[in-house]
C-alpha cells in the first residue's frame, strides 16, 4: 500500500521533523555549556534566552508536530488500506506549517522572540513569532481533518467492522489535538496577535496563562500517542510476539483522551490567579490520567514476557534476557519503559498540589520532562525512523549496529543529564537561569552538578548527530531493498462500539471541559482585573 | 442488607449490561488484578493530597485578588514605605511581608524574620511575571501582574537565605534575587526598632 503520494508526504513530513530535531541538540548542547559556567567566553543571557526559546520551539513544537503528521499519513493508509484522502488538501497543510516555522524562526535567531516556548506575556515578542507559532498549529488542522475524514469514509464502507487499532490510536490523537489546540489559538487570536499588532495595548495575563494551561497538558499527550502507537503496534511483533490484549490498548488511549484535556491547572498550582478548588479538581484529573499509562506500561512488557518466554526465556525474569535486544524497536521500548518509570516519579511530585511549591520551576522539572518527552517519546519517534526509513527510501538501513549504539547513547546521556538537574531541582535552583548569580552559601552547593550535565548534554548531541547520519546514508547510500516488507497481521477482534468510535467521548470531553474551565475562564471577564502593558526583554 | 464489592463477576455483568457486543469481551484475570492495583495505587496517592489540604489546610498559594500593576506605587498596600516586615502582627500572631517584584530584584532588597514564626509573604509585581522561591522551603509562588500572591510559610533554622526569582522576567533574570535572613526568636531586631528592618 506504499503508493508515492503516501511516501513522499511521509518523508517531507519527517525532513523537516528530524531537520528540527539534529539542530535542536546543538542549542540544547550550548545551553549545557552556558549554563554551567565553565567558559566564561560563552556567558551570554541574550543568546542563551534565544537558544533556550529556539530549542524548546523546535523541539516541542517542530520535531514533534510534523513527526506525527507523517506517522499518521503512514498509519492511515497502511492500516485503513486506503490512499490518503485529498492529497492537495494534506500538502497545503503541509505548506502552512513550514510557512509557519520559517515565519517563526527568523525573529527567534535574531533574538526577538526570546519568550520561550510557552510565551510569557506581558514580555512581547515580534509579531511574526507569534504569526508563525499560530500557522504551524492551523495547518496542523488539516492534519486532523484528513484523518477524521479518513476514519469516516473507511466506517461507512465497513460498516459494523472494528477499525484498526493504528487508525483508532491516531484518530483519538487527531481530535485531541483539535481540543487541545483550541486554547492557545484563543490565545493567539484574540490576545497575543492583536496586542503585538499595536490594535490593543494591554493583555489580561491570567486569562492568556489559563488558556495556555489549557493547551500545555493534553499537548504532551498529543506528543505520547504515536510513541504509544508504537509501543502498542510495533513492539509486541517486533519482539516476537503479539499484543497482549487490544481490549486494553483501545482503553488506554480513549482514556487518554478523556482524561488528558481537562487537567492543565497543574500547571497554574503556584499561580495567584485561580482558587485552590479549581487547582484541587484539576489535581484529581492529573492524577486519573496516570491509569492509561499504567495500562499502558503492563499491557506492553506483558506483550514482552510473552514474546520472551516463547523465545525460550524461563523463570521470572529470564525471558528478560531473551528478548532480541539487537533489535532497535526492541531496545527502544525497553529504554523507553526506563524512562517512563523514572520520569513518571518524578511527575507524581510535580502534580502534587502542594508538594510541587517545592520544586516548582525549578531544574526538576526539566529533569522530569526531558525523562518523559526527550527520553520515552523521542526515543520512540527514533525507533520507528528506524523501522520507516527503508520502507519509505526503498532501501536497507545503512547500519543496524550503528543504531544500536545510538539509541544507548541517547538513553545513557539522557540519564546522565537529567539526573544531576533533579539533583539541583531538590536544591532549589530555578531552571529559567543563564547563569547562577545568587552571593549566597547556599548555592554554593550547585556547583558540582555543573558539570555532569555537560558531559550528558554532549552524549546526546553525539547521539543525535548518529541518528541524523544513518538516515542520510540509509537515503543515500543504503543496498536497494528488493521485496516490500510483508504487512503485519493486523485481524482484529470485534470491539464494542464505545471502543470503536468517539461520538460519545466528545460528547464526555465536552462535559469536562465546561465544568473544569468553564468559570475560571469566565471569571475574568466577571472580575475587575487590570491588564498590564507591553514589556520588551 | 449485604454488599457486594465489585470483583471480576461483578464487571462482567455491568458489561453485558452495555449491550450485547460485551458478551464478546474477555477481561484477562492478570488484567483486571492490575487495574485495582493502579486504581489503588492513584487513590492512595488522592487520599494522601486529600487528607492534608482538609485537615492540615495544605493548599497551593491561591488568592485571587487583583490589583493595578502599573500603579502599585500609589496603592494602600504597596506604596514604598509600606513595603517589607509588616510592624504591627495579623491578629493571629503571624508576621506579614509585602514585597514589590520588579525587574530585577525584590523590594525592600533585604528582609529580616523570626525562625518558627508562621510568616505571611503578600507580593506584587510592578511589570511582567516573577517567581518568589527560597530554596529547599516550600515559599515558593509566581507572581503575575494584576494580582496579589499570597503565600504562607514558616522557617525553622535560622540563616542566611537567598530569595530568587524562578520565572524568567527578561535578560537581567539571573541577578534578580533579595536576601531574607532569618534570626532566632529571641535575636529577632524588630522588637526592639518596633519592625524597622536593616
Ligand atoms: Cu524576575
Amino acid at each position: 500500500m506504499n503508493d508515492a503520494t503516501t511516501t513522499r508526504l511521509t518523508l517531507f513530513n519527517f525532513w523537516v521533523a528530524f531537520g528540527a530535531f539534529g539542530l535542536a541538540c546543538f542549542f540544547g548542547m550550548y545551553q549545557v555549556l552556558e549554563r554551567s559556567g565553565l567558559f566564561a567566553f560563552l556567558q551570554s543571557p541574550a543568546v542563551y534566552f534565544a537558544s533556550v526559546s529556539t530549542h524548546g520551539v523546535l523541539m516541542a513544537f517542530v520535531l514533534t508536530t510534523f513527526f506525527i503528521m507523517g506517522f499518521g499519513y503512514y498509519t492511515a493508509v497502511h492500516s485503513l488500506r486506503q490512499p490518503v484522502w485529498n492529497p492537495r488538501l494534506a500538502w497545503t497543510g503541509y505548506g502552512v506549517c513550514v510557512v509557519g516555522v520559517v515565519l517563526a524562526a527568523v525573529p527567534l535567531l535574531l533574538g526577538k522572540a526570546s519568550v520561550l516556548y510557552t510565551f510569557y506575556p506581558p514580555i512581547q515578542a515580534n509579531v511574526f513569532f507569534y504569526l508563525g507559532a499560530t500557522l504551524l498549529v492551523v495547518g496542523s488542522w488539516f492534519w486532523c481533518a484528513i484523518m477524521l475524514v479518513m476514519l469516516a469514509r473507511w466506517k461507512k464502507d465497513h460498516s459494523g467492522e472494528t477499525v484498526p487499532l493504528p487508525m483508532f490510536a491516531t484518530a483519538a490523537n487527531a481530535l485531541l489535538w483539535l481540543w487541545t489546540s483550541v486554547g492557545v489559538a484563543l490565545e493567539s487570536v484574540f490576545q497575543l496577535l492583536p496586542w503585538a499588532l499595536g490594535l490593543t495595548d494591554t493583555i489580561d495575563v491570567g486569562l492568556a496563562r489559563t488558556l495556555f494551561a489549557w493547551t500545555l497538558h493534553p499537548i504532551v499527550y498529543f506528543w505520547l500517542i504515536p510513541a504509544y502507537i508504537a509501543l502498542y503496534c510495533y513492539v509486541p511483533q517486533a519482539a516476537g510476539g503479539k499484543l497482549f490484549s487490544e481490549l486494553l490498548a483501545r482503553t488506554a488511549f480513549v482514556l487518554i483522551l478523556v482524561l488528558g484535556l481537562p487537567i492543565g491547572f497543574h500547571h497554574l498550582y503556584m499561580d495567584p490567579e485561580q482558587g485552590a478548588g479549581w487547582k484541587f479538581l484539576h489535581m484529581v484529573g492529573t492524577f486519573a490520567v496516570a491509569i492509561p499509562t499504567l495500562l499502558t506500561g503492563f499491557t506492553v512488557i506483558a506483550s514482552l514476557e510473552m514474546a520472551g518466554r516463547r523465545q525460550g526465556g524461563a523463570g521470572l525474569f529470564g525471558w528478560i534476557g531473551a528478548l532480541p535486544w539487537k533489535n532497535p524497536m526492541v531496545l527502544a521500548a525497553i529504554l523507553s519503559l526506563l524512562m517512563l518509570v523514572l520520569g513518571g516519579f518524578g511527575g507524581i511530585v510535580n502534580a502534587s498540589y502542594a508538594m510541587n511549591a517545592m520544586v516548582h520551576n525549578t531544574a526538576w522539572v526539566p529533569g522530569h520532562f526531558h525523562l518523559i518527552f526527550a527520553g520515552t517519546v523521542v526515543t520512540m519517534y527514533l525507533a520507528v525512523a528506524y523501522k520507516l526509513w527503508p520502507e519509505l527510501c526503498g532501501r536497507k538501513l545503512y547500519s543496524g549496529d550503528l543504531a544500536l549504539v545510538q539509541l544507548w547513547g541517547w538513553f545513557i546521556g539522557m540519564v546522565v543529564m537529567t539526573t544531576p538537574w533533579h539533583i539541583l531541582g531538590l536544591l532549589g535552583q530555578p531552571r529559567r537561569i543563564s547563569a547562577v548569580q545568587y552571593n549566597s552559601v547556599l548555592t554554593l552547593s550547585w556547583d558540582p552538578y555543573e558539570s555532569l550535565m555537560v558531559i550528558g548534554g554532549f552524549i546526546l548531541l553525539i547521539s543525535a548527530c548518529q541518528f541524523v547520519y544513518i538516515l542520510y546514508k540509509t537515503q543515500t547510500a543504503g543496498e536497494k531493498l528488493e521485496a516490500e516488507p510483508a504487512a503485519a497481521d493486523d485481524a482484529v477482534r470485534p470491539t464494542p462500539a464505545w471502543l470503536n468510535g468517539f461520538t460519545l467521548w466528545n460528547r464526555v470531553i465536552l462535559v469536562l471541559m465546561v465544568l473544569s474551565y468553564g468559570y475560571p475562564i469566565l471569571q475574568f471577564f466577571v472580575l475587575k482585573t487590570y491588564n498590564p502593558s507591553a514589556w520588551g526583554y | 442488607m449485604q454488599i457486594r464489592f465489585p470483583d471480576k463477576k461483578w464487571f462482567h455483568e455491568k458489561l453485558a449490561g452495555l449491550g450485547g457486543e460485551m458478551s464478546q469481551l474477555e477481561i484477562n484475570e492478570l488484567e483486571w488484578k492490575w487495574l485495582v492495583v493502579s486504581l489503588a495505587m492513584i487513590g492512595l496517592f488522592v487520599g494522601a493530597i486529600v487528607v492534608t489540604a482538609v485537615s492540615h489546610g495544605i493548599h497551593p498559594p491561591s488568592h485571587v485578588e487583583t490589583i493595578d500593576s502599573a500603579s502599585l506605587h500609589l496603592s494602600q498596600e504597596f506604596a514604598e514605605d509600606r513595603l517589607g516586615v509588616q510592624p504591627t502582627p495579623l491578629a493571629d500572631g503571624s508576621l506579614q511581608v509585602r514585597l514589590v517584584a520588579g525587574r530585577y530584584g525584590f523590594y525592600p532588597r533585604e528582609i529580616e524574620v523570626p525562625a518558627g514564626r508562621r510568616i505571611v509573604f503578600r507580593m506584587a509585581s510592578m511589570d511582567v511575571l516573577h517567581g518568589a522561591h527560597i530554596p529547599m522551603t516550600n515559599m515558593s509562588t509566581m507572581i503575575v501582574p494584576g494580582y496579589v500572591s499570597e503565600v504562607v510559610s514558616v522557617f525553622p533554622k535560622p540563616g542566611e537565605y537567598p530569595m530568587l526569582c524562578n520565572e524568567y522576567c527578561g535578560l537581567g533574570h539571573d541577578h534578580m534575587w533579595s536576601k531574607v535572613t532569618v534570626v532566632a526568636q529571641e535575636n529577632w531586631r524588630a522588637h526592639a526598632t518596633g519592625g524597622e528592618q536593616p
